[in-house]
């Protein structure tokens, strides 16, 4: 009677007899009364508790819905901000690379002058390209996309100046060399002005820097909002299924056992978060998509919206599903503790 | 089976509810529990199903002292001891089977044996043909007999019951303890707290009263 019991601490058989099956150890381990169950049961238990917690969530869709929704805009958002500020740097680098220089010739330099000095600013070695935008082309490109059209037929003549586009070469093209090509070609030239969009870049690289470090702070902050959501609906989940715990308990449920269907519901809330959000994103960018095609096309830029892609859409679910994974977790094993069958008197 | 050495156990608050509490029950053996409400029945029982710890002496259940199982081992130790409550302690919202199931279900067996073992288990109390009903819809004298279902539900070598037929009729009453002689006649040790004496001195088996926390008598029973 008191044998197969005293089985269950395999230290008090142990040295009565000179163990020469060393093997025989793990496999009393598993013996009927190990509260852990052969691997094969663990298996199948996860599968039967993956299954059961989604059903248990489905069966009151509304508060399900409401914790998912919650869940899904904290993830949405950081993932929005980050898309925001991914597609600004593409912008600004897109601008940065053809830190061009703008030479605004003076009115009573005409178009053969101007070929002229295109002619002779090619053979400067610190210059890669030159493109001359001549007055009258430039008015008709004008008229075409400002929707000044009508405005400008009021005008006598045209009141654009030749303009000169100049590309730096490779290797002058920091915003230092590209200053002093603009002040050498500023006291060269018969220009109006000379213009070189560089500080505005600098500016615009400052700033995505600093919006950048404010949506790490903010999607950290919305994580911990995650599992703290989480965490608290799980807690009140368990507080309502005290019962039954204390019962799976006195029946001899091993901790892990009585979380898992916690960690697994909270492993689902974030799952479905996480879809949510990535819904979320994806028609928001669907819905900016025109306008910024449009707002770019008059730019005269290819400018596209960048989607999270594969990769970021796969790590916005798997962000939600470790959030929900530790908020449950955290939280279970908390409340875990405190219910004991003993403390119920 | 289970030896009580010197036991106390006082609650938080100061209350003794157990003090110096010697018992000793064989295997195979059968006994009630004795006395008044807040003797100390309901405390032995939880000192053996480590619900509760002693604040002194030793409690040895199946050879084993429970002095030296920690935390994480007890539940493996429960899984050995069949428990039946005053409350029967079914979860309501499943179903008959599933109740019964659950001790299965904790140890990782696979559906195809467990449906095979409930079935016997609900067959040995003579509810088979309750297995898809919630326990709600079944009568206090049925529920008790599925608490009594899960509880042997995986063949343990102890059964212990705190007043079982706590709420019941006498007709009833001696329905369930007979059915723990049942269990008992095929090995199985039973120990169950109880108050009514009418019905205890009706089985006759041993009868170990306690009062205010002591040992009154431990006189072997004629059954």
């Amino acid at each position: 009677m008191a044998k197969p019991m005293a089985r269950s601490k395999p230290r008090r058989a142990g040295p009565r007899r000179p163990d020469i099956r060393p093997k025989k150890r793990p496999k009393r381990q598993r013996s009927k009364d190990s509260p852990w169950p052969p691997i094969g049961g663990v298996l199948i238990d996860h599968a039967r508790v993956l299954v059961a917690s989604l059903g248990r969530l489905l069966s009151h869709p509304l508060s399900t819905l409401m914790t998912v929704a919650v869940i899904g805009i904290a993830l949405a958002l950081p993932a929005g901000l980050h898309l925001l500020v991914t597609n600004g740097r593409a912008l600004g680098g897109h601008w940065e690379g053809a830190s061009e220089l703008s030479v605004y010739l003076r009115e009573d330099v005409d178009l053969q002058a101007a070929k002229k000095i295109a002619a002779e600013l090619r053979q400067d070695p610190a210059v890669a390209e030159v493109r001359l935008i001549d007055a009258d082309e430039a008015l008709a490109e004008f008229r075409e996309y400002s929707g000044f059209g009508q405005a400008l037929e009021v005008l006598p003549e045209n009141p654009l100046p030749h303009v000169l586009v100049i590309l730096p070469a490779d290797d002058s093209r920091s915003a230092q060399a590209v200053d002093a090509l603009r002040g050498r070609l500023a006291d060269a030239l018969p220009a109006e002005l000379v213009q070189a969009d560089t500080a505005w870049v600098a500016r615009l690289q400052a700033m995505l820097e600093l919006a950048r470090r404010a949506v790490l702070l903010a999607g950290a902050l919305l994580a911990t909002g995650v599992l703290i959501i989480v965490g608290n609906t799980i807690r009140l989940d368990i507080q309502n299924r005290r019962d039954e715990i204390e019962v799976t308990k006195l029946i001899g449920a091993t901790d892990a056992f009585i979380r898992r269907p916690f960690l697994y519901t909270g492993m689902w809330y974030g799952l479905l978060g996480g879809l949510l959000a990535l819904a979320l994103v994806g028609g928001s960018l669907l819905a900016l998509d025109d306008p910024v095609r449009r707002l770019s096309g008059l730019y005269g830029s290819g400018f596209r919206l960048a989607g999270p892609g594969i990769a970021g859409g796969a790590g916005m679910v798997a962000a939600g599903i470790i959030l929900g994974w530790t908020g449950s977790w955290v939280s279970a094993t908390r409340s875990m503790r405190r219910i004991e069958p003993g403390g119920q008197q | 089976m289970i030896r009580f050495e010197q036991v106390f156990k006082r609650y938080p608050g100061g209350r003794e509810a157990l003090s110096g509490v010697d018992m000793s029950m064989a295997s195979g053996e059968m006994a009630f529990l004795t006395g008044r409400s807040g003797a100390g029945k309901s405390t032995m029982l939880k000192l053996i199903g480590l619900l509760e710890r002693p604040t002194r002496g030793q409690v040895i259940v199946g050879g084993r002292n429970t002095g030296g199982i920690g935390r994480r081992q007890i539940p493996g130790f429960r899984r050995q001891i069949g428990m039946v409550f005053q409350d029967h302690k079914l979860l309501h919202d499943r179903t008959v089977y599933d109740n019964v199931a659950l001790p299965l279900v904790i140890r990782g067996m696979r559906g195809k044996d467990i449906g095979k073992r409930v079935r016997a288990a609900l067959d040995q109390v003579g509810l088979l043909h309750t297995e898809k009903v919630k326990p709600m819809t079944l009568s206090t004298g049925e529920q008790q007999r599925i608490g009594i279902a899960r509880a042997v539900v995986c063949k343990p070598e102890l059964l212990v019951a705190d007043e079982p037929t706590g709420n019941l009729d006498p007709d009833l009453s001696l329905e369930i303890m007979r059915l723990f002689e049942r269990f008992n006649e095929v090995g199985v040790t039973v120990l169950i707290a109880s108050h009514d004496l009418h019905l205890i001195r009706q089985l006759g088996h041993r009868q170990i009263e306690l009062s205010e926390g002591r040992l009154v008598a431990a006189e072997a029973g004629h059954g």
